[in-house]
This record gives C-alpha cells, sequence and structure tokens, in this order.
C-alpha cells in the first residue's frame, strides 16, 4: 500500500474536505458514482427503446386524435419550467451536502421537492383529460406509445421524489455522513438524468407533435 | 511531487465538481433556459422554412443535453473523466443503433409491404 503511489491521493486539490476524508472513501465514492452511472446509462438505453417505440407509431392514430389535437403547449412548458429550477436546486442542495450546510441542504431539497411534486401534478391532470376526451392509452397504437413513454417518465420523477424525501429524513436523522453524502451523489446523478429525459420527451414527443 | 498534478491519477465520480459549483450550476440554468425557450419558440414560428424546423428542434435538444451533461452532471474532457465519458459513449452508441435501427427497419417494412385494403381482401 505504502509502497508505490504514497501521496497521489491524500494530494488532490481542489475537492471540499468532506468529499475525500480518506484514500479508502475516496475510491468507494467514485465506484459509487460510477456504477450508479452506468446503471443511468441503462436507463437511458430503456427510454430509447420506448423513443424509438413512440417513433414508429407516432403515425397510428387509428382515426383517432393525433398530438396536434391533444398537446397543450403552455401546460408543457409550465412543466418543462418546474423540472430545470428543480434541477437547478437539487444543485444547490449537492452544493449545501458538500460545504456541510444543513439549512441549504434541507431549503433546496424542500424547494426541489415542491417543483416535481408540481410537475406530476400538471403531467397527472394532462393524462386526466386526456382520457376524459376518449383519448386513453387503449384509444390508438400512438396513444399507447405515448403514455408508456411519458408515463415511464412520470413514474421515474415519482420514485425520485420519495427518494428526496427519504434523504432529508437521512440527512435529519443521521448527518452528512459519508455513505449518506454517496447517497445524495446518486441522488443528485438520477435527478438530473431525469431532466435529460425530459429534454429529449419535450422536444420528440411534444413539440414535433403538436408542429406537425 | 507536488508540482506534477495529483489529479491525473484518480478519478472523479460524475456529478462531482472541482470548482467553483454556484457558478457551474447558474450558467448551466441560463444555458438550458435560453436553449428551452428557443425551443419553444422555434416550434411555433412561421419565419423559417417549415421542414427545417424539426432539425433546428434536434439539434437544440442535443445541444441542450449537452448543457446538462456538462453544467449539471460534471461530465468534464479532463483526465479524471475518462471513464465517466467512456462509458457515456457506450450509452449513446446503444442509443442511436436502437432508435435509428428501429427506424430504419420499420421504415423499410412500411414501404414493403401491401397496402393493408389489398391485404385484407386477399385475406377473405
Amino acid at each position: 500500500m505504502s509502497g508505490m503511489r504514497p501521496a497521489a491521493v491524500a494530494g488532490h486539490i481542489g475537492g471540499p474536505a468532506e468529499h475525500r476524508p480518506a484514500a479508502g472513501s475516496l475510491s468507494k465514492r467514485i465506484v459509487v458514482g460510477y456504477g450508479f452511472w452506468i446503471f443511468l446509462l441503462s436507463d437511458i438505453v430503456m427510454f430509447s427503446a420506448f423513443f424509438a417505440t413512440y417513433a414508429v407509431l407516432v403515425d397510428e392514430t387509428a382515426g383517432g386524435p393525433s398530438g396536434k389535437d391533444l398537446f397543450n403547449l403552455t401546460n408543457v412548458a409550465i412543466e418543462t419550467a418546474c423540472l430545470l429550477a428543480s434541477s437547478f436546486t437539487c444543485g444547490l442542495a449537492s452544493i449545501g451536502a458538500s460545504r456541510g450546510n444543513p439549512l441549504l441542504f434541507h431549503a433546496a431539497m424542500a424547494v426541489t421537492f415542491v417543483l416535481g411534486a408540481a410537475f406530476v401534478g400538471l403531467e397527472a391532470r394532462e393524462f386526466a383529460g386526456m382520457v376524459a376526451r376518449g383519448a386513453g392509452p387503449t384509444r390508438s397504437a400512438f396513444l399507447s406509445a405515448f403514455f408508456t413513454l411519458v408515463g415511464c417518465h412520470g413514474l421515474h420523477v415519482s420514485a425520485g421524489l420519495l427518494w428526496l424525501l427519504t434523504m432529508m429524513a437521512q440527512v435529519f436523522a443521521k448527518g452528512f455522513r459519508a455513505d449518506i453524502l454517496r447517497r445524495i451523489l446518486c441522488f443528485s446523478l438520477f435527478w438530473h438524468a431525469l431532466d435529460i429525459i425530459w429534454v429529449a420527451l419535450f422536444t420528440v414527443v411534444y413539440l414535433m407533435g403538436a408542429g406537425q | 511531487m507536488s508540482e506534477t498534478d495529483p489529479r491525473a491519477n484518480t478519478d472523479t465520480a460524475p456529478g462531482d465538481e472541482q470548482h467553483d459549483s454556484l457558478t457551474t450550476y447558474l450558467v448551466g440554468l441560463g444555458l438550458a433556459a435560453l436553449l428551452t425557450v428557443v425551443s419553444f419558440f422555434i416550434s411555433g414560428t412561421t419565419l423559417v422554412w417549415g421542414p427545417s424546423i424539426p432539425v433546428a428542434l434536434a439539434v437544440l435538444a442535443i445541444a441542450q443535453m449537452g448543457v446538462h451533461l456538462v453544467f449539471f452532471l460534471h461530465i468534464t474532457t479532463g483526465p479524471d473523466n475518462v471513464n465517466n465519458v467512456l462509458a457515456l459513449a457506450f450509452g449513446v452508441l446503444i442509443v442511436v443503433l436502437l432508435i435509428g435501427g428501429s427506424l430504419w427497419i420499420m421504415a423499410h417494412l412500411n414501404h414493403n409491404m401491401m397496402p393493408m385494403d389489398q391485404l385484407t381482401r386477399m385475406q377473405r
């Protein structure tokens, strides 16, 4: 251990001390973050299958409504603003965690939760409105693909909201321990990745669909 | 020993930032908001040639995903990020194969298939 590379890790510059208290936890944080990054990429591959399905089926409306008839871009713009702002406040929360500032962390996480819940609420209202108009997932292949793709993203955001509350509770009960900080890192990666998927989603589904 | 960059020997977890992170998030938020607003504006405009709009939207979306990767997920081109970038590149390869391949195959199937009314007439 002390033979070949003595100070390569201990001499690391720039990062906050909470991130890198010792060589052991440094490598663990990197391994955990990298593993979660691999998971996120596989999740994105799964979403790409739903995107491919949607793109193949987008014109198969079976005489029913198309995206042009159904999509309300004002609603989508508000949803997009919520999710983008929540990505930013999630970044503020990870700054709070890395600086060991519980007030900043909890406040930013609470704002993130409110924005994420607003997103899920708007999406649920949109889905309910479509089903009430007879444009539910059983109406056409296009709508089946639409509800699968957008609903899958909505489920991810809902799961992320539960995870967010869990992280707030864990920090409240246990403080900024190294293992808690690793979970916060994974959560923020998850939340930012959901925003990336939403960028593809509002472009391909809503903007291209409404402009056809 | 301290003159050489010690970071060259180590990795960084995705999402871990090195510099003043608040500025990074603010710049990312500004750029992403700008690209989103342009996307929504472009989608409804009649100022440009119609068929160019989906292409412009795709370019803007890819640019915004890049902004999110760099400023929110802190994926950089530094030597500490090689593993993260390689994993990302592999993911992008699979995504491109999956979406591009599906569209390509299904378009050809559509093209080569007998029209549906003829097919149903033959089955009678």
